[in-house]
């Protein structure tokens, strides 16, 4: 049993617009049985802070990822993550976080590893609602733990490795970074020096696409025409392309792997988490610099 | 033994840490974050005295200031939109002001990675306590060489 979807206007024309809630729908909706929110920051502390009533919080880093292997977790302690947080099979997920949603889309990417079938963004995220004077609260939710089944993650359909971008040139490719981390001047994100990587510059033929473009000033995501001229005209996406998009670890392209797929209706996009981090320390991979793609290699 | 070393102060810090489960560390973290002292007027009004740590994920500045007295005082500034950077310059102001300069070149330069953080707030993410210790010892011994 899912929650009914925003019918807003300005969702209608994206491919998928029953995976975006405005944050009018929010405040309507909040409480409704069925639904659960999900606050999924960069900053691990901005949810005790305050968050909207009744959300809980997942992290990136302490929940999702593997505390070990550079992986995130497998089937069961996705379903003991969120059982715990009162997330059933069928339970509407509303997901909203800081930066432009840019965590919030990299969590809802790893819920659709796990096929959790109705899982939203807010639109506009925690910007937009603090703009809006929206109600926050600092009582961390304390929900009632449910089952939820062990589902095997399935990486095949939108998780692409190393391995899989070497054997995808020719077909197209995403660089999400900043035109400095795509041209090579650097190999971190400005003011993220701590993950860097052995070589710098970018995969041989990508198109860079910095994921933000995708973004309003007011936190919400642009319009189906801005988006079309970002990406079929400016990076010459077409119907039927198998994209891959990658940035730093992985995170900033689960933004753009939303976009292509659930406003743009891209099928089998995947997102390179291994990304510049894996990349560009990896041996013997081909990697072109300045600001132009480059040609496609000879693989 | 490198703790033999930490000041009275860190250690305080690292035990009211440690003592604690992981979900109240962060709390205890909130709490270090709502304590930063706003900048003292005279470095508010002069940002060009800060200087950035760009190790940080969000904007924070810091600025050493040596006293009379010999002894330091650190300042730090970052956005309310950056509890968990606030946090760590809130334990790195209250843990290192009012030391001497010895005691803070003294402090080792793992501290951060000491005070059961690690797991709380991920490894990556405390990297950035790190820098800023790092940044705030190499201003002190640019003041005190110079």
């Amino acid at each position: 049993m899912t929650v009914e979807v925003d019918q807003s206007p300005s969702f209608t024309a994206f491919a998928h617009p029953r995976r975006l809630v405005s944050t009018d729908w929010l405040r309507a909706h909040l409480g409704t049985p069925g639904l659960v929110v999900v606050e999924s920051d960069e900053d691990v502390l901005l949810y005790e802070t305050g968050h909207v009533p009744g959300a809980v919080k997942i992290d990136w880093h302490t929940d999702l990822n593997h505390p070990v292997e550079r992986d995130y977790i497998d089937g069961s302690q996705f379903a003991a993550l969120v059982g715990s947080k009162g997330i059933g099979r069928d339970t509407t997920v509303v997901i909203y976080g800081d930066k432009n949603n840019w965590w919030a889309a990299y969590a809802l990417w790893v819920f659709t590893l796990f096929g959790h079938k109705d899982v939203r963004l807010l639109d506009g995220g925690r910007a937009k609602w603090e703009a809006e004077g929206g109600e926050y609260v600092t009582k961390t939710s304390t929900p009632v733990a449910v089952e939820y089944p062990v589902v095997e993650r399935d990486d095949s359909a939108i998780r692409a490795y190393k391995d899989d971008v070497l054997a995808h040139f020719g077909n197209p490719l995403i660089d999400v970074r900043s035109p400095e981390e795509f041209s090579g001047e650097r190999t971190t994100a400005p003011a993220y020096p701590e993950e860097g990587s052995l070589r710098a510059g970018h995969i041989p033929s990508a198109q860079n696409v910095p994921w933000a473009k995708a973004v309003a000033e007011d936190g919400t995501f642009r319009p189906l025409p801005e988006l079309d001229a970002i990406y079929r005209i400016g990076a010459g996406l077409s119907d039927g392309d198998d994209v891959i998009a990658y940035c730093r670890i992985g995170e900033r392209s689960a933004h753009t792997w939303f976009v292509l797929t659930h406003l743009l209706g891209f099928e089998g996009v995947r997102n390179y988490d291994g990304s510049w981090t894996e990349w560009g320390s990896a041996v013997r991979v081909p990697i072109a610099m300045g600001s132009e793609p480059g040609p496609v290699p000879n693989h | 033994m490198i703790s033999s070393k930490l000041p009275d102060s860190l250690v305080q810090i690292r035990e009211d840490f440690r003592e604690l489960e992981r979900s109240d560390r962060l709390v205890l973290l909130l709490e270090f974050a709502n304590e930063l002292p706003a900048l003292p007027p005279r470095y508010a009004e002069h940002p060009d005295l800060l200087e950035r740590v760009v190790e940080c994920q969000s904007p924070v500045f810091i600025f050493v200031e040596v006293d009379d007295k010999h002894l330091v005082h650190l300042h730090a500034t970052a956005p309310k939109e950056a509890p968990t950077t606030r946090g760590f310059a809130s334990i790195l102001v209250q843990g290192l002001s009012g030391l001497t300069v010895d005691e803070v070149l003294e402090v080792p330069d793992d501290f951060p990675n000491t005070i059961g953080l690690t797991e709380a707030v991920s490894p990556l993410r405390i990297r950035g306590m790190t820098a800023m210790l790092a940044r705030a010892k190499r201003q002190l011994r640019e003041k005190t060489t110079a």
